[in-house]
């Protein structure tokens, strides 16, 4: 599955098409990566922190939120890598319309 | 996060220790690394603009969402929740979820399969000239408004927070904004939109179930509320426990004597004309729509938002409430006083409530995240804002009337540009907005003048094959007009520049210049139609309903989709869901 790596994004599923298109980086990893780190740094403010329970209502309140985040973000991980997102081959251009002024679309992009 | 120091930090109104700024460190460095990746995504101006339509559903799903769940939604939501209770679900179940459907299944294969780039684009190919530049720059002058809104929100929270003065904490947010929608245009939004909707969630879930937990759970939220309105003194006109905790008839959301207009009020004015003229035209929502993959992705856009927006209101309505009952300064301001302090510094308002729960609730740590949660919120509002607009700007105004025939590069460059301009507008806007005292009014307001003639337009052209280019612009002009003079008429629509002649104020002001504006919008646009010349029908084909072969506006793929998938079946669960959340409250 992670055969083949790009420099220029994080794609752990080696999935991402030769072709350069808008939206090939899968947001599920960045939505993983950043809930995880919240996590931990949660988890280890509710075990080791100030865990505030007179205004929480004598809940620690900061670990669970972190246990459940890391949760969430192993669930994205997950995720993206069960089911990446394939990149089609070719993208079907918007066609100029011939009631629309517009520019003609160059053929390759700028 | 520590490089303006030097400023004043007297007055911040919570106390973030270094594990929170941590926290929102880290969303900043996400959301500036989403910018910069998506840059080298965008390769022409398609792309830039409507992403290359490569979203999956389920992204653009989130990101319709969060594009709305802005500043006005949470913080105006939970103060409407502290101030009026349980009936404010009314701007999420009539008022938004019905709407969304409909976009779903009747109005989105007219807007994606005839593959226009934007609202006003649309209109161009229905009505022609007129209705086109009326509409184009209502909504560019409108999306500049708003952004001004939620920079204002924004900059006062980023104020509230560390203490910076307003006009730096503005521009620190502008330039934050700008540099992610310039780096990576619209993919970029929607992608921090759909991360930003995680983050919110990972905020508030917190804050509301430890609220609730504070307060012994719904029952115990139930009986403190009752307690609180049956105390509080006459002259603080507290609405009754009856009316807080049940959401029928909702007139403390109204405004309205009478139960029987309440509802009326609420179900034709605020669930039909406002809703739908804004869900179903606004471009900020449609566009995101319109990045989607395939006809049935974009059909299931608003749908599978609806699931998402239906469970909102737990978020944010409930933490307000328990605001009210829980934070000493809410109580004291609810019950008729004025408590010194909250985010202006000049007085705790009902905005403030749910900054004021965090700092009584939350520990360092999870403070962060509701802090992160916050600001993303408001830059995803304003954010969507300005890539609409940008969008309207070098598409529809620049393009089609001032510089034809240019190259993609060029309208590039000029959407980039219009970015720019609208950052710096939104900071003298938000100066416009920081001077109404309710917020939520000046948009409800803002949306009766902008999107309810539009909505008008659209449902009669849509259906009505007969409906000319005339009827098109001078509807939508009358529409206008005609809300605009009832918001003068009004109390309040207008703030003090308005006459008082027509005994409405607030939220009820907005919904019957709304109303008005559809009315007149209708009814002249019939009338124009039936004296002006139609377009011939050979021009009307994805246009308009009658004149469309029904496998046009459905997607082929969908149906070797299992049933959980599509599109109808999708909006029936989301509808039947709706109606038995209205029953239980």
């Amino acid at each position: 599955m992670s055969d083949q790596h790009r420099l220029d994004a994080p794609d752990p599923d080696g999935k991402r098409g030769e072709k350069h298109t808008a939206g090939a980086f899968d947001i599920r990893n960045f939505i993983g990566a950043l809930l995880g780190l919240y996590g931990l740094i949660l988890l280890v403010m509710g075990i080791f922190g100030d865990q505030a329970l007179q205004k929480t209502g004598g809940v620690n309140a900061n670990l669970w939120a972190g246990i459940v985040l890391l949760l969430m973000s192993a669930f994205f991980f997950v995720w993206a890598r069960i089911k990446p997102i394939v990149v089609p081959e070719h993208v079907e251009p918007v066609d100029d319309d011939p009631v629309r002024p517009a520019p003609k679309r160059r053929p390759t992009g700028s | 996060m520590h490089a303006l120091a030097g400023l004043p930090t007297a007055d911040a109104l919570i106390s973030a220790k270094p594990v929170d700024y941590v926290i929102i460190a880290l969303y900043f460095v996400f959301v500036l690394g989403i910018g910069v990746m998506a840059r080298r995504a965008v390769s022409d101006s398609i792309d830039f603009f409507l992403s290359g339509r490569s979203l999956p559903a389920w992204v653009t799903g989130l990101a319709f969402i969060s594009a709305n769940l802005g500043a006005v939604e949470i913080m105006g939501m939970s103060a409407n929740g502290a101030e009026l209770g349980i009936s404010t679900v009314h701007y999420f179940w009539v008022g938004a979820i019905p709407a969304m459907l409909f976009l779903g299944v009747v109005m989105m294969p007219f807007y994606y399969g005839s593959k226009v780039r934007s609202v006003p684009e649309f209109m161009f190919r229905r009505f022609g000239t007129g209705a086109h530049l009326v509409n184009s720059i209502s909504f560019a002058v409108a999306q500049l408004l708003i952004a001004g809104v939620n920079l204002y929100l924004l900059g006062s929270i980023v104020h509230a927070l560390l203490g910076w003065p307003l006009w730096v904490a503005l521009l620190v947010a502008a330039a934050i904004v700008l540099s992610y929608i310039t780096l990576g245009g619209l993919s970029a939004a929607i992608y921090n939109e759909v991360l930003q909707f995680f983050v919110i969630v990972a905020a508030l879930l917190p804050l509301t179930l430890i609220g609730l937990h504070r307060v012994g759970g719904y029952q115990g939220l139930k009986d403190k509320v009752t307690e609180f309105a049956t105390s509080a003194p006459a002259s603080a006109g507290v609405p009754s426990a009856e009316q807080q905790l049940h959401s029928w008839p909702g007139q403390a959301l109204s405004g309205f004597d009478s139960p029987f207009w309440s509802v009326v009020g609420i179900v034709f004015g605020l669930g039909f004309v406002l809703s739908f003229g804004y869900w179903t035209t606004n471009f900020v929502e449609v566009q995101r729509a319109m990045a989607s993959n395939s006809m049935s992705a974009a059909r299931k856009t608003p749908i599978i938002g609806s699931f998402a927006k239906m469970f909102v209101p737990f978020l944010v309505i409930i933490p307000g409430m328990v605001a009210a009952v829980l934070v000493k300064e809410i109580g004291e301001l609810k019950a008729g006083g004025t408590p010194p302090g909250g985010a202006s510094g000049e007085g705790v308002k009902y905005n403030d409530s749910l900054l004021l729960l965090m700092r009584d609730i939350l520990p360092n740590g999870l403070l962060g995240v509701a802090i992160a949660g916050l600001l993303a919120a408001f830059m995803a509002g304003m954010a969507a804002n300005i890539s609409a607009f940008n969008t309207v700007f070098s598409y529809d105004l620049w393009q089609r009337y001032i510089r034809k025939d240019h190259s993609d590069d060029y309208y590039l460059r000029i959407g980039r540009l219009a970015t720019v301009g609208a950052t710096v507008i939104a900071i003298f806007t938000a100066t416009i907005a920081s001077s109404f005292s309710n917020v939520m009014d000046y948009l409800q307001s803002l949306f009766g003048f902008f999107n309810a003639p539009l909505f008008a337009t659209f449902i009669l052209g849509m259906f009505w094959k007969r409906m000319t280019a005339t009827a098109g612009w001078v509807g939508l002009t009358a529409g206008t007009l005609s809300a605009v003079l009832v918001a003068f008429l009004s109390e309040d629509g207008f703030g003090s520049a308005s006459l008082g002649v027509i005994p409405l104020s607030g939220q009820g002001a907005a919904f019957v210049a709304a109303s008005a504006a559809f009315v007149v919008d209708i009814v002249l646009s019939v009338g124009v139609s039936l004296v002006t010349e139609p377009k011939p029908s050979s021009e009307l084909r994805g246009l308009v309903y009658s004149e469309t072969p029904r496998e046009e506006l459905v997607d082929p793929q969908e149906r070797t989709m299992p049933w959980f998938r599509r599109t109808l079946p999708l909006a029936g669960i989301s509808l039947g869901l709706v109606i038995i959340l209205n029953f239980l409250f």
